[in-house]
């Protein structure tokens, strides 16, 4: 077992825990903050493959930054949501949140 | 299946962060107090921080520490104190979700690990350059120039966005 799948088991086993927050959780905050964690896994795969893929490259690292980027935007634009919809609502349980079911 | 690991430096210093990283994710989903979670989640993006300084990404490693421990926890901190969190803690549970949603997961972790274990992986040709950080430098402002100013109109818009969505309407009279 090489060091490149010890990453990648790594990598997946904290994809599923941030899935698994994702799919259970209530709490709106945490559900953010567990697409943050399955990001994060992504982010790993990249750098391990940076380093241990079969052409080392410094482009991975780069296309982990570009991912923070996003994933820094996508916190933001959710925290925003996440304050818009508990002026109207009045709560951040995940579950409430069905306008546009209606 | 074969253990056959050889206890190199680098095997013990990725075993202690990847263990920190995967107790600070599975405590975020046991806590009850939505600060604990935040900061449980933290600790598991310091210990991705250590993780890339092995994996010879000390800028990525500083960013990650910057970005996602600086910015993003500190975001949702902010979220957290801007909510009411009184009644956490006593919602009623669902154990089907909850044992669906965990069949589900291990499922999929089953898969990516055999996959993971079958896929043939050839050793690396070559190596990282020595002064990664140099390297990311050179490459992001000369043939990375256009995603990155792209990236940055991205990060203005968003904020923008993030702004406006959260600002309070005004009341109509």
């Amino acid at each position: 077992m090489n060091m490149l799948a010890s990453y990648l088991t790594l990598a997946a086993v904290l994809f599923c825990i941030g899935l698994y927050g994702v799919i259970t959780k209530r709490n709106a905050i945490i559900v953010l903050l567990s697409v943050e964690l399955m990001l994060n896994a992504v982010n790993l795969n990249l750098i391990a493959f940076a380093k241990y893929g079969v052409q080392p490259s410094i482009t991975g690292q780069i296309f982990s930054l570009f991912t923070m980027t996003v994933a820094a935007a996508e916190a933001a634009v959710g925290v925003a949501i996440l304050v818009a919809v508990y002026r109207s609502r009045a709560s951040v349980n995940v579950d409430e949140f069905d306008e546009l079911r209606r | 299946m074969s253990f056959n690991i050889d206890w190199t430096g680098e095997f013990i210093a990725f075993f202690a962060l990847a263990v920190c990283a995967i107790v600070g994710a599975v405590m975020a989903l046991n806590f009850t107090k939505v600060v604990h979670m935040a900061l449980s989640l933290a600790f598991t993006f310091v210990s991705l921080a250590g993780l890339y300084v092995v994996l010879d990404a000390e800028f990525v490693a500083f960013v990650q520490v910057l970005l996602y421990v600086g910015a993003v926890t500190i975001l949702m901190i902010f979220g957290i104190m801007m909510t009411k969190h009184q009644d956490e803690g006593q919602e009623a549970a669902r154990p089907l979700l909850e044992t669906l949603a965990a069949i589900g997961c291990l499922c999929l972790l089953a898969i990516l690990i055999f996959a993971i274990r079958d896929a043939d992986f050839p050793d690396p040709a070559g190596s990282l350059p020595a002064d990664t950080t140099r390297e990311i430098g050179k490459l992001l402002f000369a043939r990375m120039a256009i995603p990155f100013e792209l990236v940055s109109v991205l990060l203005t818009v968003a904020f923008i966005g993030a702004v406006a969505l959260a600002k309070r309407e005004e009341e109509p009279k």
